[in-house]
């Protein structure tokens, strides 16, 4: 048991060390993917307390703030210098492809919630 | 090579001095032009012998709904709710179709409007599969072009033009859904390799409307939802993980489910739904490799990531065991539809559900509808697989999947050959244009090396390279006779394809047609003349009782409510019209009173020797209606086990109101010379029941050849 408390202490402070190193773009990035699961995560617990009716509101909210996570991170992903598979995309392609994805997302986002 | 090749060139062209990969281009842009027209003018065989009509019977579905969609918008369309079929239940039709084909055809017809070829929208329905066949067969060269190489993309794109399999579902006047959802699948397939491949959110996007218009189109879109999650696991599992793959898979879930979603038919399907679960399931697990991979990235100690990775995937692994059990248990996830896992179990229908059971399609493969629809592309196949194992890729892994899924889908049920003729196409593209390669590789090398020995190489080069001419003739005579042989075995494939399109997947079911004794063709229009007498002499809020497979087609042709049609949904109701149709006459007519039936419709086929009539789909309306009517029993029409209609026949099959109806007044006809009169040239007997009186019906109308017969119901007595 100490063992494995001292394990995660020691998890935990390399990670935090190592994470201090990123570039501060993709930290950026980072913090809009947890203010969007987070406010995920809110929702979810709203609609654990009045119930799943319109049902395709509450998807409609909690999908648009998974999907838009997800396409953040996409954009982490490419955005990343060193990733070597997309070290030819330009970080400007990148954005825009982000952009026109989370234009359609919140375009049927917005037909969908009724 | 460019100059050798250019002597062949008639003068004029010479002068151009195209260059060997102008040359290439051109050869490619022609030869994908010429199998496009092709694609197309192969599947007009019914429109030029016999007319400009829909076929069967659920495109009349389509085609009606595509006549309401341009004459009345499409708010009114996806709103609509159908009195005219099921009475009294009506359909919720903007609820319980898939929009994709009509709005498609609808598109294309204020298309041409737009620009004044004054088309009628059943033109544009008729020819909108061959269409679609044509683009798809555009789609097949971009797919192979990115599993193989070009050359494979063309071979591909000319087998699947002329494939049997797919041609059997989308020739002209095949105006249903898999005539489009087929392009949609190869179109939604070949965008997710390209985004696997590429990695960017462009191609994912592209992926995920390919998917929405999939969705729109056809129910069979669960294969995707299925394959592609399968497909993802199948890359963990072999260690091909990587971000190019997590961004394409992501992506395309998330904004395919989005957009599948609007369609009211899939409803919340995509969240609610056994079938759909893997991919949900799978998009957890990215999630999980995603940060996994991130945390080794991030530590770099090897030690410490051990320690951590143990505990996240006991963590992740007991709490998704723990929510699908919980789904499951809880019912809030549903277990897989009747539909879908009859193909898991292919003797489920035939215990539990009679009327998947029935469809003729439904029905397991035999091996010679394989070797029918699909010819030298069976042996192809496992030589394409071998090539693609050779180089496996992530494109190379995604089509041996698709191959080998598809094929055993194709083995439980006939009418799913349609999905693995792509699959098989592609694969067996790739061993014919490897193949060829090699061989003409194999040729061309031998005219190279004497050249360059007579040229002014050293001594010591023209002895190895004379080495290798000795071992060479033999390849060569063997590479030019494999050539040859490989040629006429596709030769042979396009004229079985020909032949098969022209004999056995151009009949429009609805028109029939025979030889006469003197040889010339005899048409038999018998359905339409029913349908229009129906339409002309019946008051307009008629109902109509029939066997539901002519549903659809009274509804769109005879405008008339109809009590059952073809879309099946309500298994009860048609029971209720099965067992009116097995029940003795006076208990039958209760049951038309409490439908308000006004007009019965047969069909008959005892006197041309018709052999889909109603008394050959008999067992089945015993079937379903004992089904849900235990007052109809099976045995009361058996005689050892086997349905008869002559004197032999038990005492109910001779006096239900199907037979009646069939064979009232036939006992005075002669059928067939040197035959007594009753004769049904069907089941090959004399009838047994001649002399029929009908108390609760009269006869309406009879065909010119018997096959339609129209009864009307009687009012009752005025005076019990």
């Amino acid at each position: 048991m100490p063992r494995a408390t001292s394990d995660a202490r020691l998890l935990i402070q390399s990670l935090s060390k190592a994470y201090a190193a990123t570039p501060t773009n993709l930290k950026i990035i980072d913090l809009y993917v947890v203010f969007a699961v987070a406010t995920a995560l809110i929702q979810v617990a709203y609609m654990g307390l009045v119930g799943t009716f319109p049902f395709n509101s509450f998807l409609s909210g909690v999908l648009s703030c998974i999907g838009t996570a997800v396409l953040a991170v996409c954009l982490r992903i490419q955005v990343n210098k060193d990733n070597k598979e997309f070290k030819d995309l330009p970080p400007e392609r990148a954005f825009a492809d982000f952009v026109l994805c989370n234009l359609v997302l919140h375009l049927v986002i917005m037909n969908f919630l009724g | 090579m460019a100059t050798t090749a250019l002597e062949f060139l008639p003068a004029p062209l010479r002068s151009l001095r195209l260059k060997t990969k102008q040359q290439e281009l051109l050869l490619r842009v022609s030869t994908l032009a010429l199998i496009y027209v092709l694609a197309f003018i192969v599947r007009l065989f019914s429109v030029l012998r016999y007319e400009s009509m829909i076929h069967e019977f659920d495109p009349y579905f389509n085609y009606r709904t595509t006549l309401f969609l341009t004459e009345h918008g499409y708010s009114e369309f996806w709103n609509w709710f159908d009195f005219e079929s099921w009475y009294p239940l009506g359909r919720v039709v903007g609820g319980t179709l898939f929009p994709g084909l009509m709005v498609t055809a609808a598109i294309l017809y204020r298309f041409l409007r737009a620009l004044s070829f004054a088309v009628h929208i059943r033109e544009v329905c008729v020819l909108t599969a061959p269409f679609f066949a044509a683009n798809t067969t555009l789609v097949a060269y971009a797919f192979g072009r990115e599993i193989w190489d070009s050359g494979a993309g063309l071979v591909a794109a000319a087998l699947i033009a002329i494939c049997p399999g797919y041609i059997s579902r989308s020739v002209a006047g095949s105006y249903d859904n898999e005539g489009v959802a087929i392009f949609a699948l190869l179109l939604t397939f070949y965008l997710f390799v390209r985004a696997v491949n590429t990695g960017s959110l462009a191609w994912s996007l592209a992926s995920a409307f390919g998917y929405f218009y999939m969705v729109s189109a056809w129910g069979g879109y669960v294969f995707i939802i299925n394959l592609v999650p399968l497909y993802v696991l199948v890359l963990l599992v072999t260690g091909r993980y990587s971000q190019r793959l997590y961004v394409a898979y992501n992506s395309m879930y998330v904004l395919g489910m989005l957009l599948a979603m609007q369609i009211r038919f899939v409803g919340f399907q995509h969240v609610q739904s056994g079938e759909h679960m893997a991919a949900m399931g799978v998009f957890f697990l990215l999630q999980v490799f995603f940060f996994l991979d991130w945390v080794k990235y991030m530590l770099n100690d090897a030690k410490l990531y051990k320690s951590f990775l143990r505990t996240t995937l006991t963590c992740v692994i007991t709490v998704g065991t723990l929510a699908l059990v919980i789904g499951t248990a809880s019912g809030y996830i549903s277990p897989w539809t009747g539909r879908f896992y009859s193909l898991l179990d292919p003797t489920y229908a035939k215990d539990h559900i009679p009327i998947i059971a029935s469809v003729s399609e439904h029905q397991p493969t035999a091996w010679s509808s394989f070797m029918f629809d699909f010819q030298i592309l069976l042996f192809l196949f496992p030589a394409g697989l071998y090539f693609c194992f050779k180089r496996l890729s992530d494109a190379t892994i995604f089509i041996v999947m698709y191959g080998l899924t598809s094929m055993y889908f194709a083995g439980v049920m006939v009418r799913l050959i349609l999905v693995a003729a792509p699959a098989v196409c592609l694969i067996s593209a790739i061993a014919a244009s490897a193949t060829i390669k090699n061989l003409t590789t194999l040729i061309r090398t031998k005219t190279k090396s004497p050249q360059a020995a007579s040229g002014k190489t050293t001594g010591s080069k023209a002895a190895a390279k004379g080495a290798v001419d000795q071992s060479l003739p033999f390849q060569q005579k063997a590479a030019i006779f494999l050539l040859l042989g490989a040629f006429y075995m596709l030769s042979r494939y396009a004229i079985h394809c020909t032949w098969v399109t022209s004999e056995a997947y151009s009949s429009p079911s609805i028109v029939l047609a025979a030889r006469g004794h003197n040889g010339g063709r005899v048409i038999f229009d018998d359905y339409r003349e029913a349908y229009y007498w129906l339409r002309q002499n019946t008051p307009p809020d008629a109902k109509i009782m029939s066997w539901w497979d002519y549903g659809y087609q009274i509804t769109a042709m005879g405008n008339r409510t109809v009590i059952v049609d073809n879309n099946t949904w309500n298994n009860t109701h048609i029971a209720t019209v099965g067992r009116a149709m097995s029940s003795y006459e006076d208990e039958a007519y209760e049951i038309m009173q409490s439908l308000d039936v006004n007009y019965v419709l047969v069909v008959f086929g005892g006197v041309t020797g018709y052999s889909s009539d109603d008394i050959n789909k008999f067992l089945w309306m015993v079937r379903i209606g004992g089904g849900v009517f235990p007052v109809i029993k099976e045995p009361d029409y058996l005689v050892n086990g086997e349905y008869r209609v002559d004197k032999g026949a038990t005492p109910k099959m001779l006096n239900c109101l199907m037979y009646k109806l069939c064979y009232y007044r036939f006992g005075e006809l002669t059928t067939e010379y040197g035959k007594p009169p009753g004769y049904d040239r069907v089941r090959g007997v004399e009838i047994g029941n001649k002399d029929i009186k009908l108390e609760y019906l009269e006869e309406a109308f009879t065909t010119s050849n018997w096959i339609v017969r129209i009864y009307k119901v009687k009012p009752p007595k005025n005076r019990s």
